[in-house]
């Protein structure tokens, strides 16, 4: 029972996180493999607050966010919106835009380890036991997911009731369609594509309150996200809480019945399942 | 099959070139047959991997777990096998894993089988390391009287093979196929191609081809443990090698490997540190200065000047 609970609890955090990324694939068209790195940058900064200032990193979100979605709105207007412009087709912006991803996913390690260094951080917040249902869990732990629910029921709600998120959500079903009903496609994806940005970055901060982070595994991340979007379907908002969750839970019992070293085997297990049996994510439709 | 004057010269002209390099051995023994070995060994892989991923667009980063389960194979069986025979198994396993992977991702969009093939090393080696915790047993000692120059002529031949290869690919019904798919997908399986089988042929020639470097390079490591030999770096390497020269022709990576290799020699001695951001920026050069590699490059200069000579 400890073990379920576990899972959704990281399971919630994964789902901040691939809602970031399935807002950058979905609807800006960017299969963003830097994505890990933005999630690791948000952890630092929430770290660096809280070790010089004793901030709480609930209130660096609201620092994280602006800063995170200000820097994705850049790298998608300088870098990517030429690679989307010069694409003829579909494919040659994926693999266009999977090769700069990764330049930048590089560079950001770069970065980060000559500026940080290559050690491993982690800080003590809110490291205190709390009871449910009968077993204890670390209170940061459940900050975090309580937090990373608020944070998917917003987008959630935003995405689903506001004019802006149906234009979004437009331009994810029929990019040149969306166009033609007057729908301003390349100011949105800027948009989305910043807002997956922030999104992870903030999943990012929260997830520095208990997990430990270098500058090297947002590779790691980047690959959970990826393996949950696609699961989940591309821009399904249910499917990919679905997929997160069932992600957290796979890994952590993995973890704790199999062996800790083993959670990404187990995470492409699953991938490896999807792929064979519904590559159109869990709820997707066939296509016809 | 009919050979043209051209294509004799050519093959004249590449066993030239290969003797020449044979040669290197006789002449240095320290550094330079080093960086020999280096270049040899990303010249089999960045154009084994443009040889399939030339045509077909998909960019593969599964070298490194290829590359890893062929030192494993050496490793393994070392003390039971002759050197020769465990090269050929590696080859065969590699093209094995190659097929089953293929099977798995290449139906489906090029998004899929990147994302696949990025965690591939990863998977292995986190198998593996279990594998070996569970029975206990750490690293692998692999000793052979094998030295630096025996080495670097199994991975000379082993380019020369990777080479031929490819020339007969290009010759052949699936080198054309191989084309039309990556000219246009939707065509090629209207006129009758079986795509998917096409794909995964291909891929099992790379596959192949990494795990036997890695079968041949084992006695260099002596030492063989899952992080050393499933280093993820490897598979980027060879993208920016392969891409930089350019994919689109046989002896393009060459071109790539040769600099890179010397780009990131330098690199790696004057500044350890950098390596990552130096692997950045090559990626970001390769996708906004110089899209189709030097080959492309070259294209573009020889174009300028044909349509100048014709005014």
């Amino acid at each position: 029972m400890d073990i379920l609970i576990t899972g959704i609890l990281l399971g919630g955090t994964y789902a901040l996180i691939a809602m970031g990324l399935n807002l950058q694939y979905g609807v800006a068209r960017i299969m963003n493999l830097a994505n890990g790195e933005i999630l690791v940058a948000g952890g630092y900064f929430a770290f660096i607050a809280y070790t010089s200032t004793q901030l709480s990193p609930i209130l660096t979100i609201f620092l994280v966010a602006p800063l995170a979605f200000a820097l994705n709105w850049l790298i998608y207007r300088v870098m990517l919106q030429p690679l989307v412009n010069r694409a003829k087709n579909r494919g040659q912006l994926e693999t266009d835009s999977i090769l700069a991803t990764f330049g930048l996913s590089f560079i950001g390690v770069g970065l980060m380890l000559s500026f940080f260094g290559g050690d491993y951080f982690s800080y003590s917040f809110m490291a205190v036991p709390v009871e449910l249902l009968g077993s204890t869990y670390g209170a940061n732990r459940v900050l975090s997911f309580v937090m990373a629910v608020l944070m998917c029921g917003a987008l959630y709600v935003w995405l689903n009731w506001s004019r802006a998120g149906l234009s979004i959500r437009a331009i994810a079903t029929a990019p040149a369609s969306a166009r033609l009903v007057g729908i301003d496609v390349k100011h949105l994806s800027a948009l989305a594509f910043a807002l997956g940005g922030a999104v992870t970055a903030v999943g990012g901060a929260l997830i520095s309150t208990y997990l430990t982070l270098d500058a090297s595994t947002g590779v790691v991340f980047t690959l959970k996200a990826l393996i949950i979007v696609i699961m989940g379907g591309v821009g399904d908002v249910r499917g990919t809480i679905v997929a997160a969750l069932l992600l957290g839970i796979l890994e952590t019992v993995v973890a704790s019945l199999l062996d800790p070293g083993l959670t990404l085997a187990a995470a492409y297990v699953m991938f490896l399942g999807i792929l064979l049996f519904r590559p159109q994510g869990l709820f997707g439709k066939k296509p016809t | 099959m009919s050979l043209t004057g051209t294509d004799i010269r050519n093959l004249f002209l590449a066993a030239l070139a290969l003797t020449i390099c044979a040669l290197l051995p006789l002449g240095d023994n320290g550094y330079w047959l080093g960086l020999g070995v280096t270049i040899a060994m990303f010249t089999a892989l960045a154009t084994s991997w443009a040889l399939f991923s030339g045509p077909t667009h998909y960019i593969s980063l599964a070298t490194a777990a290829f590359f890893g389960v062929g030192t494993y194979v050496t490793g393994l069986g070392i003390d039971n096998l002759p050197f020769w025979s465990l090269v050929g198994l590696a080859g065969l396993i590699g093209a094995i894993l190659a097929a089953l992977v293929g099977l798995a991702t290449l139906r489906l969009s090029g998004v899929y089988f990147v994302i696949f093939t990025l965690g591939l090393a990863e998977l292995v080696r986190q198998v593996i390391t279990w594998v070996q915790n569970n029975t206990g047993q750490k690293g692998l000692y692999v000793l052979t009287d094998l030295d630096e120059a025996g080495i670097y002529w199994w991975l000379l031949g082993l380019c020369a093979i990777v080479f031929l290869a490819g020339w007969l690919i290009g010759r052949s019904r699936l080198g054309f196929a191989l084309r039309i798919i990556g000219d246009d997908e939707t065509v090629a399986a209207h006129s009758g191609i079986n795509t998917a089988r096409a794909k995964v042929l291909l891929f099992m020639v790379p596959g192949a081809v990494a795990a036997m470097t890695g079968a041949i390079l084992a006695p260099r490591y002596v030492y063989i443990e899952p992080s050393l030999a499933f280093a993820p770096i490897l598979s980027f390497q060879v993208v920016i090698m392969a891409l930089l020269g350019g994919a689109s022709r046989l002896w393009g990576p060459l071109v790539g490997v040769i600099p890179f290799t010397f780009l990131l020699e330098a690199v790696s001695s004057n500044f350890p540190n950098q390596t990552t951001l130096v692997i950045g920026v090559a990626f970001l050069v390769i996708v906004y200065l110089l899209p189709g590699g030097f080959v492309g490059l070259l294209n573009k200069i020889m174009h300028r000047i044909n349509t100048r000579e014709r005014f």
